[in-house]
């Protein structure tokens, strides 16, 4: 099953519309609460990692992904982190919510915390690896047809479509382990070049679609 | 699953809580506890209000236009020449540089989430959020640029970028014709975010009606 975040190529979207000129960072000010503690989420308080957030932002269910756009996911995301992390106990927030607006609820007791062991190798993402990177430069690859893990970054719309190698790019984590706490394990990542008829079709419209992908994600063609 | 804000009507009998309520709710159960600092919030969201932004990316377009040496750096090592100007920082770690021409027309795009060059852009505007330009982009680019107010010539070639990796694109916008004139400042105020996401073209404009970035 794709996960909420997938949604390259999807149908059934409006039209766009002209970008507004002018627009606040944070429309309204429970969007700045809500970015300020996610980072602080992400960078301590729940133990978790960039890849996990991004994979728990990806297993929210459709409504809880789209019903208050994103820092409404954002803080779907942030909530349910911290209660992986056992910084809260489920429930804890909603009942906190009802406080607030004059309901008497029984709040749960904080939960005895069990954050990720995990350290990472270093700061950010990159990495320097020895291994030889197994594609080059204009060699044909086709991506895996199949998703490899929950939490791997290979869009639906590329898996089974082949394109040709654009250019290395530093050395990353993988997201597939790192996010659930199995490893760093850096892999190459390539720039891929897929032409927009071999994605979607003759009708298509003419373009080049370049997207990063982990060595893992690409077979030879 | 785990926690609230997924559809279980049995856990929200009365109604979904508003996010607001919610946030309010979560900033004080961790505040209670030590575990966060309400002016470290409001430090960071000041820092993206008014330090991280587009004003960065205009300032290292318009060194490129005036700089050719700073140019070719830019395009070589994108981070490394950001940073000159001072710009770095969480979603900066690999910043690449591509180049708009009229043969050749580049689109940036996160479909798995909205990720996006914060040190040179800030947070990312709500059309690239849009599931919609999300979703769209990589299937009729073209088509999508137009409803966007971008209409280019069938002989430039598009090519969409999508951000799946820790790897950031930046756009180097055309320097519009009729700016032989103005200084790098005055270059840095004509430039747009949406330029250098490369949904929009820098235009020349009259500089003197134009309110400066502060």
């Amino acid at each position: 099953m794709d996960l909420s975040d997938d949604l390259g190529g999807t149908p059934g979207w409006g039209r766009l519309q002209p970008p507004a000129p002018e627009e606040p960072v944070f429309a309204q000010p429970w969007y700045a609460r809500t970015f300020a503690i996610t980072l602080l989420t992400i960078g301590g308080i729940s133990g978790r990692n960039l890849d996990s957030f991004r994979y728990t932002l990806a297993r929210l269910d459709h409504d809880a992904y789209h019903r208050d756009g994103y820092y409404g996911r954002w803080l779907n995301a942030s909530e349910s982190m911290l209660v992986d992390s056992a910084i809260l106990a489920p429930g804890a927030v909603e009942a906190r919510a009802r406080a607030l607006r004059g309901e008497r609820v029984p709040e749960p007791p904080a939960p005895e915390p069990a954050r990720p062991d995990h350290t990472p190798a270093g700061p950010g993402s990159l990495r320097d690896i020895d291994t030889r990177p197994v594609f080059s430069p204009g060699q044909r690859v086709r991506a895996l047809a199949e998703k490899p893990a929950g939490a791997s970054r290979l869009p639906a719309y590329v898996r089974g479509h082949s394109g040709t190698v654009e250019a290395l790019q530093p050395a990353s984590v993988l997201p597939d382990t790192n996010a659930v706490f199995d490893g760093e394990n850096p892999q190459h990542v390539y720039s891929v070049r897929f032409a927009s008829r071999e994605l979607w079709g003759a009708d298509a419209e003419d373009f080049d679609l370049m997207i990063e992908l982990f060595e893992s994600y690409l077979e030879p063609a | 699953m785990t926690a609230t804000g997924r559809s279980d009507p049995a856990a929200d009998p009365t109604g979904t809580l508003p996010p607001a309520l919610r946030v309010e709710a979560l900033e004080q159960l961790l505040t209670e506890r030590g575990l966060i600092d309400p002016q470290v919030m409001d430090q960071v969201i000041d820092t993206y209000e008014t330090q991280v932004g587009p004003m960065n990316g205009a300032k290292v377009v318009a060194r490129a236009w005036t700089d050719p040496e700073y140019r070719a750096r830019l395009l070589q090592d994108g981070t490394a020449a950001i940073a000159e100007l001072g710009f770095s920082g969480p979603q900066g770690e690999h910043i690449v540089v591509v180049e708009n021409t009229s043969e050749m027309h580049n689109v940036v795009v996160c479909t798995l989430c909205s990720c996006y060059p914060w040190p040179v852009l800030g947070l990312p505007p709500s059309w690239y959020k849009d599931p919609a330009y999300r979703a769209r982009v990589v299937r009729e680019p073209r088509t999508v640029l137009a409803e966007m107010g971008l209409e280019l010539p069938e002989s430039t070639r598009i090519t969409v970028r999508d951000s799946s990796s820790e790897v950031r694109w930046f756009v180097l916008p055309q320097r519009p014709a009729g700016t032989e004139g103005l200084t790098e400042e005055q270059l840095a105020a004509l430039v747009t975010r949406d330029a250098m996401v490369g949904v929009a073209r820098v235009e020349a404009g009259p500089v003197e009606e134009r309110v400066p970035a502060s």
